[in-house]
């Protein structure tokens, strides 16, 4: 065979990873134990083992958790390429995070001495009594908040990706018509409407979409009825790839749960489930500092919002098993960010007291329940709720507060969202600047949580179809600019940032599909 | 084909000078209901007329409807917003004997099966009217919880849950009370009904639902569905080892916002087609549209239970609220209707 070495490096890599996963032990004895059956003959013994594994669906499981593995993490630029260039191959970008997570840290930090709250602290065996009583009602509890404030919030991290600068690339010389009038200073590669075009092909305006053709209005047999039985098929063959390709045009509401699950490579197996025990004892446990936030976070925005206060209690129990997940930290690997790490008292840079913290390496700031909330629609059994979040965080929502050149991470999308208005719709861009109100300082806190509670649920879902299809969030970025788009005139009539904002404050009425639709495709170039 | 500018203008001057020409709709609002009264006001070419003037379209309330229907003429083209014996499908009691009696006379001419498709309501009995039936079927199911509901009241007002005999014992319809109880104040009508143990919840919490039907005529029967009613949420978590806790077991957002953490920025409400939604990606297409059509079935048959009772008249209208509840396993029953 005749193997590039890129690709035998990204094989003999996939395989290290697979390798002692519970897949690769459950293959293990499947193959041993079909050595009973008759039609497994010892002189073709190894063809036969794998048509067995074919035949009884082990294969497809296989191909499932490569495909997963080949999503979660790229394969590396170059072999020699030292591991943070994986995370990040920027240096002045992996700077300017790590600034950023210090002052995140410290103002934790300080928060723990200010309030005199430990980081953690074991419950002691009365409180754990209690919280297991109350595992499924954690909403009912008022504990008081009023102290603790978010770490930080979406504003805040905007101005840090506002004053990113790339020391090597001297601005002040291409000063002109051309140059960029939004806030976003670096020279990053975003794809424009004409590339757009065609890694979106199927959103063009000949193919059935749900979200469109799938409206009142039009009669069922012209697209949604074949579609739902197509996706019926794809389900059953539980095949990742074709779930993923299938979601492009969107989920029909009874199969999505199945489908994402599909996509996600995410089981509900007995193994998992026990994980998720251990995680909801460790919360019996001990008490995180960070789990005000995360009371607090669900209270100021999930609880408040008509279509997710019924989940409250959901939240908790993900959010704050989340917190305790020591596997996150697989993806730290691949994200720009580093984990924070606390010394014990006294030692502080002495590697071997350093204790990652909060163990899942991620601190939640506000606004961070909306990434599960959306979910609560789909999976109401908390293992599996866990399970599905928890790849959508390594996968997705990670990049949307941290500072990397990843197409899909928040600057870019940023960058994106300015350049795709400044192109096709400068005049309102220009008026918008005139008048102080730049787009981004609006758009900004949609894109950091990819629209979760500012659209309707089912608009949502179906933006975060084509989000899981095409395995990147520039959709967002699109949406962020067929919405001003949309409002254009509108917005061409206000004279200042606050009446902007008004003009875009209510997007619970619109349909994403349409208005992306148009924007990709109708737009004249 | 184009217009002239001129053209155009004198076009529209015309329609102008129709429109402020035409006869205003002159409306009477007796609704206390700032809602309505809002609506109605803001209608365009609607006059609300002022005391004993003559009207058009009458928005009353039933004080209204009980002294002043039978002595008003109403000409051709004047609507109510009532029937003149409504409460024969709103006051429970009277809905309950209406669905009893009609549920008897499909199974009479129709069989068990079809009759089966009226059991969209829980065992039911008037109190203290039907207090020795109720007692078999207490003793026959013991255990059950029931709940109380005062026939003609509204808003979760004097609704009470009950396991014991005991609890009721003022309904109690028994020739030995002595004379001076009889002569006390006459207990008020309530309604006893088995209490679904099962509802449906999501997250812990229970909910209902309430819809709106429009019925502009009852011979022939002609009902409008009104596609998003909403579903009430109510705060706190389900569980049946406190019946004492209203704040729980009644979903009325009148209750609920007495209840201590209620908050009313929190909102209980999801409307239907979000409910819809939900349950569609939990169960399948297949199983809620099925629940969404006994649903409608409640509607139908609810109406020509009363077909021949209401009186028809083709001045009137009326908009019921019917509230739903779901068990476990997705069996709607309706609790009761309001207009």
């Amino acid at each position: 065979m005749n193997e590039c070495p890129e690709l035998s490096l990204t094989i003999a890599q996939i395989v290290q990873r697979l390798k002692g996963s519970h897949l690769h032990s459950q293959i293990e004895r499947e193959a041993k134990e079909c050595l009973h059956q008759p039609e497994i003959k010892l002189g073709s013994l190894k063809e036969d083992v794998r048509n067995f594994l074919r035949a009884s669906g082990w294969e497809r499981r296989l191909q499932n958790a490569v495909y997963r593995e080949l999503h979660v993490q790229r394969p590396p630029c170059h072999p020699a390429a030292p591991p943070e260039h994986l995370k990040e191959p920027l240096a002045y970008m992996r700077k300017a995070q790590a600034s950023w997570e210090k002052r995140v840290l410290k103002s934790l930090n300080s928060m723990s001495t200010e309030l005199g709250v430990p980081l953690a602290r074991m419950r002691p065996a009365v409180e754990q009594k209690e919280l297991t009583n109350k595992w499924n009602e954690m909403g009912t509890d008022e504990p008081d908040l009023s102290r603790f404030r978010p770490v930080y919030a979406p504003k805040d991290f905007l101005e840090v990706v506002i004053s990113l600068r790339n020391p090597n690339h001297d601005s002040s010389e291409d000063v002109n018509v051309k140059s960029h009038w939004g806030l976003i200073q670096v020279p990053l590669n975003v794809r424009d409407i004409p590339k757009l075009r065609q890694a979106f092909s199927e959103l063009n305006l000949n193919t059935g979409q749900l979200g469109i053709d799938d409206s009142a209005h039009i009669h069922p047999d012209l697209f949604e009825n074949e579609y739902v039985q197509t996706g019926k098929k794809v389900v059953e063959e539980q095949d990742s790839a074709a779930a993923q390709q299938y979601s492009r045009q969107g989920c029909p509401t009874g199969l999505r749960a199945d489908l994402w699950a599909l996509v996600l490579n995410s089981t509900n197996q007995p193994q998992d489930v026990m994980y998720y025990e251990q995680l909801k004892a460790g919360v019996i446990h001990h008490d995180l500092l960070v789990d005000n936030l995360i009371y607090k976070d669900v209270k100021l925005t999930a609880s408040n919002d008509d279509y997710y206060f019924v989940f409250e209690d959901f939240l908790y129990q993900v959010l704050l098993c989340f917190s305790r997940d020591t596997a996150v930290l697989e993806h730290f690997k691949y994200n720009s960010a580093t984990p924070p790490k606390s010394y014990i008292e006294g030692k502080v840079g002495v590697e071997e007291c350093a204790v990652v913290y909060p163990p899942n390496g991620v601190i939640p700031f506000h606004g961070f329940s909306m990434y599960v909330a959306p979910l609560c629609y789909l999976y109401n059994e908390p293992s599996k709720l866990y399970s599905v979040f928890r790849e959508m965080y390594i996968r997705y929502f990670f990049r949307l507060h941290s500072i990397s050149s990843s197409p899909s991470g928040i600057v870019s999308l940023c960058l994106q969202f300015e350049r795709l208005l400044q192109t096709h719709l400068p005049q309102l861009f220009y008026h918008l600047r005139q008048i102080d109100a730049q787009p981004l300082r609006i758009a900004f806190k949609w894109m950091v949580r990819a629209f979760s509670g500012y659209l309707s649920t089912d608009q949502l879902l179906l933006l975060w179809d084509r989000i899981l299809g095409y395995d990147s969030l520039e959709i967002v970025a699109v949406l962020a600019a067929a919405v001003f788009a949309f409002r254009a005139e509108n917005l061409m009539e206000v004279t200042s940032l606050a009446s902007a904002e008004a003009v875009l404050a209510d997007l619970s009425t619109l349909k994403v599909m349409p208005l992306i639709q148009i924007f990709l495709f109708a737009t004249a170039i | 084909m184009s217009k002239s500018k001129t053209g155009n203008k004198g076009l529209y001057d015309s329609d102008k000078k129709e429109r402020e020409g035409r006869t205003p709709v002159y409306y009477k609002c007796g609704m206390m209901n700032n809602t309505i009264q809002d609506i109605l006001r803001q209608r365009p070419g609607w006059v609300e007329v002022k005391e004993d003037g003559e009207w058009d379209f009458n928005w009353c309330d039933v004080g209204w409807l009980r002294e002043n229907f039978d002595h008003s003429y109403m000409e051709e083209h004047v609507r109510i917003n009532h029937f003149r014996n409504h409460y024969e499908l709103t006051r429970k009691n009277l809905m309950v004997k209406n669905l009893k009696r009609y549920r008897k006379g499909i199974e009479r001419e129709d069989g068990r099966v079809e009759a089966s498709k009226c059991d969209f309501f829980p065992c039911t009995f008037t109190l203290p009217s039907e207090y020795h039936l109720f007692v078999e079927e207490f003793k026959r199911s013991s255990g059950s919880t029931w709940i109380m509901k005062p026939v003609a009241k509204s808003q979760g007002k004097g609704i009470f849950l009950f396991k014991k005999l005991k609890d009721i014992m003022d309904w109690k319809k028994d020739g030995s009370r002595s004379e001076e109880q009889k002569d006390a104040a006459q207990v008020e009508s309530y309604v006893a009904q088995r209490y679904i143990e099962n509802p449906y919840l999501i997250n812990g919490r229970k909910f209902d639902l309430r819809v709106y039907v429009l019925v502009t005529s009852y011979v022939p029967l002609k009902a409008w569905l009104y596609r998003d009613g909403f579903a009430r949420f109510s705060n706190t978590r389900f569980s049946l080892s406190s019946i004492d806790d209203k704040y729980m077991h009644l979903t009325n957002v009148a209750v609920q916002k007495t209840a201590p953490d209620y908050d009313p920025e929190k909102g209980c409400k999801w409307q239907v087609q979000q409910l819809r939604r939900y349950l569609t990606a939990k169960h399948g297409r297949e199983k809620i549209e099925t629940l969404f059509k006994d649903i409608d079935n409640i509607f139908v048959r609810s109406l020509q239970s009363v077909q021949k009772v209401i009186i028809n008249d083709k001045h009137c209208f009326e908009l019921y609220g019917y509230d739903i509840l779901l068990d476990e396993n997705l069996k709607p029953s309706v609790t009761q209707t309001q207009m």
